[in-house]
């Protein structure tokens, strides 16, 4: 049976097989040896048989092709509404046809399988609402996922991905020791402005553990500092955990769900040493996805619910709000035309479509918030969903793809873009930068914090004399 | 003829329906599983109730959705064409003389104006979701044979009930024409995507229990998923 040394039915599971991979730039050997990567018909279609229950059968057989679902998708209504892009058919003609086929696939089907299964949906299952028969797509299209990735046919950033969780248990090249220091470094960066700022390590007991998506600690550490001023000046009682910090899963966009298991069960163990009575994860969709909606499920949770309490960033950040543990300065209000970016991840999946709007009424001076349409949990895929922003093999798909969220936001005529969502921020920076129509985008935290009163005992001493210094010239 | 089929094939079709579909919506619920789908059916059984009895109801009233809202002719034709294909074998005066007679049972009937009315309405929806499958790229490449066949399987005890409503023609082959045509509608409910009829129940009980217990039920929103 031909396998390829870098495309092949093997997870990587060690940091050297990270590293060769990596090393093939743009995957080119990587595809190259897809080509002519066999497919094993016969583990096919026992897994099928094995996985494959009445369920997904059952919209597979019942789906009465009327094409209800064609308008609900972004892809289809930005590639020209061909129907080649209609959620049904997409399903249809790949997992349809293969259970049809038991199993009996070839290379060629397997290629144009996955390219539909990661360039033609985004796992948004915005589909999955508008059917009918309650057919969901995209839950269809991440079982897909699952199936290609058994035989190997998964983009190269979607395995190189899935192996950083089986070797670092996060998404990105980053050991516990890496993730400490960059947290304990970015707060001492802010210590001075912020006194008394910490960052509490594997602290037992704590109301808060906090858990981040590794990309925060390799591109993004400001965000760190953002979270543990926030936490700080809300006089939280907060840790993070030096092992099971990673709250994303590209497992789970490469459908490697052995991965999955393993990199979420880091994170309850997490949970189950340190005792938190919460845990809050940062502004991001999948991460949230994964690790709260899904993940019980991986780890095998009758519960279906994490070990404790878990919620997303704006459910907590609402919360301070609401409860004053954060105020907000009226005069440091957003005064420009803004617009909010619901991630599917969390709230046309997990239902928290109030909550955004709730900070919204806090930080945005009335009159100046502008809605999208559709939205809440209706909106559109940010177009870079499901891992679509991450495969270069696809970036010319995706580009496309974008053209719904920008015209979305060009209709709302807003300057500055709130994205609570680590993918959909990227899709809106990428759509900035590929269509340039004058937007800025943000997360919550950078914005929150410039608007904060800060309680008098929290600021920096000498802030306080230049302040009476500045009074006495004054005077 | 028509004793074969008001007789022992009336029986035999109507056992198979039932029968059939008792057995696929027993397949259907044992064939769920909680690790495989990933909803926790068993530990929250409130919220799945909920969830499912929302997710029924909302749609089968007309624009109860978001979806019927944003597709109104299609959901006129829609429910145009179900509200008759449901109510009118059920409530037909002549059904229900049948039925007492067969089985012993009846139950509320349609005035025949009404019933005239929404025999019409079906079969003009029909047609119109005939048109829109033939005209509509986003429909037609979805469409195979089989999808025409249901179509027609659907349509026959209709036009044939018309037929031998107006009496045009042979009344008693038009007659003897609806009750097998109707028949084969029967047998095939169990055995073809006909098995919606009941399965839609089911898919959406289903879809309804994802998202009541999962996918935001917890947060108490409601959300006409």
């Amino acid at each position: 049976m031909p396998e390829g040394t870098l495309c092949n039915k093997k997870p990587v599971e060690t940091a050297e097989g990270i590293t060769t991979l990596l090393a093939d730039q743009s995957g080119k050997k990587y595809y190259e040896e897809m080509k002519k990567l066999e497919v094993d018909s016969d583990l096919l279609w026992k897994t099928i048989q094995n996985t494959c229950k009445s369920r997904i059968r059952t919209w597979l057989e019942i789906c009465a092709h009327c094409g209800m679902c064609a308008d609900s998708c972004f892809l289809y209504l930005v590639n020209g509404k061909d129907p080649k892009q209609v959620p049904a058919y997409k399903i249809q003609s790949t997992l349809g046809e293969i259970i049809k086929r038991k199993g009996k696939v070839d290379n060629a089907f397997m290629l144009h399988t996955m390219e539909v299964a990661w360039s033609q949906c985004t796992c948004c299952n915005r589909c999955g609402t508008y059917c009918p028969h309650g057919i969901d797509t995209g839950i269809m299209f991440g079982y897909l996922r699952g199936l290609c990735y058994q035989q190997g046919f998964v983009p190269w950033e979607m395995k190189i991905g899935a192996g950083m969780h089986r070797v670092y248990n996060a998404q990105m090249d980053i050991t516990s020791e890496d993730y400490v220091d960059t947290f304990q470094w970015m707060v001492e960066e802010s210590e001075e402005e912020y006194p008394g700022l910490e960052v509490p390590v594997d602290v037992e007991g704590a109301d808060i553990m906090y858990t981040v998506n590794a990309r925060e600690a390799k591109h993004y550490p400001e965000d760190l500092a953002e979270a543990a001023i926030l936490f700080h000046i809300a006089g939280e009682s907060w840790t993070i955990p030096s092992k099971g910090w990673e709250l994303t899963s590209l497992a789970m966009f490469a459908g490697d769900w052995a991965a999955c298991k393993m990199q979420v069960q880091s994170v309850y163990d997490a949970m189950d040493r340190l005792k938190p009575k919460r845990m809050v994860g940062t502004e991001c969709g999948h991460a949230h996805r994964a690790t709260v909606v899904e993940g019980p499920y991986w780890a095998g949770r009758p519960d279906g619910r994490p070990p404790v309490e878990s919620i997303h960033y704006i459910e907590w950040l609402a919360e301070a709000l609401r409860t004053g543990k954060l105020k907000i300065d009226p005069a440091k209000r957003i005064k420009e035309p803004c617009t909010l970016q619901d991630s599917c991840n969390y709230v046309r999946n997990h239902g928290l479509r109030e909550v955004a709007r709730e900070i919204i009424s806090y930080i945005v001076e009335p009159g100046y918030f502008i809605e999208m349409t559709p939205n809440k949990e209706h909106n559109f895929c940010c177009g870079g969903g499901g891992g679509f922003n991450g495969i270069g093999l696809f970036r010319k798909q995706r580009n496309v793809g974008l053209k719904c969220k920008r015209d979305q936001i060009l209709a709302t005529g807003a300057k500055l873009v709130i994205a609570p969502c680590h993918n959909c921020w990227d899709a809106i920076r990428d759509l900035e930068e590929e269509f340039e129509i004058g937007i800025r985008w943000s997360f919550l935290k950078p914005l929150i914090i410039k608007m904060l009163i800060v309680p008098e005992h929290l600021r920096p001493v000498d802030e306080d004399i230049e302040e009476d210094m500045d009074e006495d010239e004054e005077e | 003829m028509y004793t074969l089929l008001t007789g022992p094939f009336f029986y035999l079709s109507l056992g198979v329906c039932i029968i059939g579909m008792i057995v696929r919506f027993y397949r259907y619920f044992t064939g769920l599983s909680w690790q495989l789908d990933r909803v926790a059916y068993k530990a929250w059984p409130a919220m799945g109730f909920k969830g499912a009895v929302r997710s029924i109801y909302k749609w089968l009233i007309p624009y109860g959705t978001y979806s019927w809202r944003s597709q109104p002719v299609m959901a006129a034709a829609f429910f145009g064409f179900h509200i008759g294909a449901v109510c009118v074998p059920l409530f037909l005066t002549a059904h229900n003389i049948i039925l007492k007679e067969k089985l012993g049972i009846s139950w509320f009937t349609l005035s025949p104006s009404v019933a005239d009315v929404l025999t019409w309405t079906a079969v003009v929806s029909l047609f119109f979701l005939i048109l829109r499958r033939l005209v509509l790229p986003e429909v037609r490449i979805l469409t195979d044979k089989k999808d025409w066949g249901i179509l027609l399987i659907t349509l026959a005890p209709f036009i044939t009930g018309l037929l031998a409503r107006y009496q045009v023609g042979d009344y008693s082959f038009w007659l003897t024409a609806h009750v097998l045509t109707g028949e084969i509608v029967l047998l095939a409910i169990p055995f073809t995507k006909l098995s919606h009829v009941f399965l839609f129940f089911a898919s959406r009980a289903q879809l309804g229990m994802d998202f009541g217990i999962k996918r935001g039920g917890i947060r108490g929103t409601k959300m006409a998923w």
